[in-house]
């Protein structure tokens, strides 16, 4: 059972809070859903989730069965699909996946890349440069770099942003697979993706 | 832990070889980092004119162009990661100790790349002799390692400030000012041809730089890193 | 408060003593008073930049910003008498040897020292946020160290100086250590090091109030 713990968080950039006292459990099989208007600093939560901010308050604990991850375990089971988050422009859709599970230290195999690219519906396109991509085709690619490591810890900011009706079937479908068994985090003002989830976090307002 | 060894090696190796893939498609650091080589040199070689230099003041005005070059492209590697926002993408997939020695590696194989091909030029353009080739050539190694290794460490620094050109060189001058003064006595000695024994105290000074500023580096990276 | 006044007193007593009784440096003559002054700040800034560095490694090892906070007023002490070691030191070179300035290995190191620490504030002021400015100054303090180590105690040494010795017991420039030079210098010393802790102190309190007003907004 692995569980997200945020406790009395909060973050300040400067004299500006963004946001505070933020408190919420998720394990395994939740999803936790948060919302608020543009500007209520739902990016800045995930952002302080993971460390890439360093909260001004409060803790963040990663756990399974009760005993807290260490830095490299959380690596390891957690991924993100951000807008802040990008793949290497002048590298292939493979290339890119390669690089990131060599650099994790895992090996991972052709096969295993194809399964991912024709998941998100990239099939036939890991060999063309992502500089040659769409935004909605980087964003379905961001999925394929997310599932690659089968994440025990799914955390998504505007889980749709930039995609078609197809490209956002795709993404309920992920989403409601790892539901059942992952904890799952998003950030999001979608009607259509806030009905996942099993608890909300208010950010705002 | 070997096999734990074993996978920093690979994963370093990983780092090292997509920075290169990159640089080798796009050149952008490898080209702005010659032409301001080339460019300082041609200033130097320019304003001395036909004046013949003495030792000393040779090996002060070539390492002032080899570390200016430095200042030019070394943060590169790091703030290009910033920039194209995939600095996040790699600090949430990546073992920090390798993505700093790939890094590291990177700039080296930048820094030696530069200094291979500002070499010749620097004898043709000022007429200097070689001197004491192999020593010279040994002092251009660790003066090569010992930039790297104090500037790999602040590239990764500034990435993640404002003002990251000025600054760069503002934080990592100071620091490199010993390098620096070592580099050109050594050097002086190399090419007055004085036996390469009279410069064992700069010699090993130079080792001893790189030692520290790597171990620190390594200690400290993941602060930077990891913020 | 009692001991502020005894500051005051025995600071104002020391002043006196350092005009009154002869030139600590009979060779060197009157300017050699500048020593009881130059010493100390010398002193002090070592102290302050040293102090510095063990607030930042403490500073990552447990993420309390006060922490980072009394680093970069250390830094910002060690600058101040590192600036007034180096007025007084070329005041004293003027005088005794005719240049305010000319790359003396000391003055050369003192310089540099100014560079990095100067650099340490350029560094601060580029960094919006504050946990990552206090996790960048830090190692930048921490990294810097080695280097200003080498510069403050090994450089000087390896290359001629026209520096009196600071040993004090040099051959050449013996500096007669009578009882009264030895008292001043000592009680200099010790003096400005209760002031510079209570600047210190100060400065601190000032910061932590401001860190309790921010969170009250």
């Amino acid at each position: 059972m692995y569980r997200l713990t945020a406790k009395a968080l909060a973050k300040r950039f400067g004299s500006r809070k963004v946001f505070s006292d933020i408190s919420f459990e998720v394990g395994s099989g939740e999803v936790l859903a948060i919302v608020g208007p543009n500007g209520s600093g739902k990016s800045t939560l995930l952002m302080t989730l993971l460390g890439e901010y360093r909260p001004s308050k409060g803790e963040v604990i990663f756990s399974n069965d009760g005993s807290p991850l260490e830095e490299a375990s959380v690596q390891a089971t957690t991924s993100l699909v951000s807008p802040y988050l990008n793949l290497y422009d002048s590298l292939t859709a493979e290339e890119n996946l390669v690089f990131f599970a060599s650099v994790a230290g895992a090996s991972v195999t052709g096969k295993t890349i194809n399964g991912l690219l024709s998941r998100v519906g990239l099939e036939g396109r890991g060999a063309d440069l992502v500089r040659a991509y769409s935004s909605g085709m980087k964003q379905r690619l961001k999925y394929a770099l997310a599932l690659m490591n089968g994440p025990e810890f799914l955390l998504l900011d505007e889980p749709t942003s930039n995609l078609d009706d197809q490209g956002k079937a795709i993404v309920y479908e992920i989403i409601e697979e790892y539901a059942g068994r992952a904890v799952v985090v998003i950030a999001t003002n979608e009607s259509e993706e806030q009905r996942f989830a099993s608890q909300f976090c208010r950010l705002g307002g | 832990m070997p096999a734990n060894s074993a996978g920093l090696v690979a994963k370093t190796f990983a780092v090292y070889a997509k920075d290169i893939r990159i640089e080798f498609r796009n050149r952008y650091a490898t080209s702005v980092v010659l032409m301001f080589a080339v460019t300082t040199l041609a200033m130097i070689s320019f304003s001395v004119g036909q004046a013949s230099l003495d030792p000393q003041l040779l090996a002060a005005l070539f390492w002032i162009a080899l570390f200016f070059s430095a200042m030019a492209g070394l943060s590169a590697v790091f703030v290009r990661e910033e920039e194209s926002g995939t600095a996040l993408t790699l600090r949430l997939k990546a073992d920090p100790t390798a993505v700093f020695l790939g890094k590291l590696l990177f700039n080296f194989t930048l820094l030696a790349l530069v200094t291979i091909v500002l070499t010749p030029l620097f004898f043709v353009m000022t007429d200097a002799s070689t001197g004491q080739i192999w020593a010279f050539i040994l002092v251009l190694l660790l003066g090569v390692i010992g930039l790297c290794s104090a500037t790999t460490l602040i590239g990764a620094i500034i990435a993640r400030a404002a003002f990251r050109g000025a600054l760069f060189s503002v934080l990592s001058f100071p620091i490199l000012i010993i390098l620096l003064l070592m580099l050109v006595t050594a050097t002086t000695r190399a090419l007055a041809e004085q036996p390469i024994g009279e410069m064992l105290m700069e010699l090993q000074g130079l080792v001893a730089y790189a030692v520290v500023m790597l171990t620190g580096s390594l200690l400290l990276f993941r602060f930077v890193w990891r913020e | 408060m009692w001991w502020q006044w005894v500051l005051f007193l025995a600071m104002g007593a020391m002043i006196v003593a350092s005009f009154l009784t002869p030139a600590p440096q009979q060779q060197i003559g009157e300017s050699s008073r500048i020593f009881y002054y130059h010493i100390p700040q010398a002193w002090l800034a070592v102290v302050a930049f040293a102090t510095s560095m063990i607030y930042s490694i403490r500073y990552l090892r447990t993420r309390q910003l006060h922490l980072d906070d009394r680093g970069a007023i250390a830094n910002a002490l060690g600058l101040l008498f590192a600036i007034l070691a180096t007025v007084t030191g070329a005041i004293f070179a003027k005088v005794t040897w005719g240049t305010y300035w000319n790359w003396d290995p000391r003055q050369t190191s003192i310089f540099v020292l100014l560079l990095i620490y100067g650099a340490y504030f350029s560094l601060r002021g580029a960094v919006a946020d504050e946990e990552r400015r206090a996790a960048m100054s830090a190692v930048y303090s921490i990294f810097a160290f080695p280097p200003a180590v080498f510069l403050i105690f090994v450089f000087p040494r390896l290359t001629p100086s026209l520096h009196p010795s600071d040993t004090v017991l040099d051959e050449n420039l013996k500096f007669s250590m009578t009882t009264d030079v030895a008292s001043i210098l000592f009680g200099s010393l010790v003096l400005f090091t209760v002031l510079y802790i209570w600047i210190f102190n100060l400065a601190a309190r000032v910061y932590k109030l401001e860190a309790v007003r921010r969170e009250d907004e």
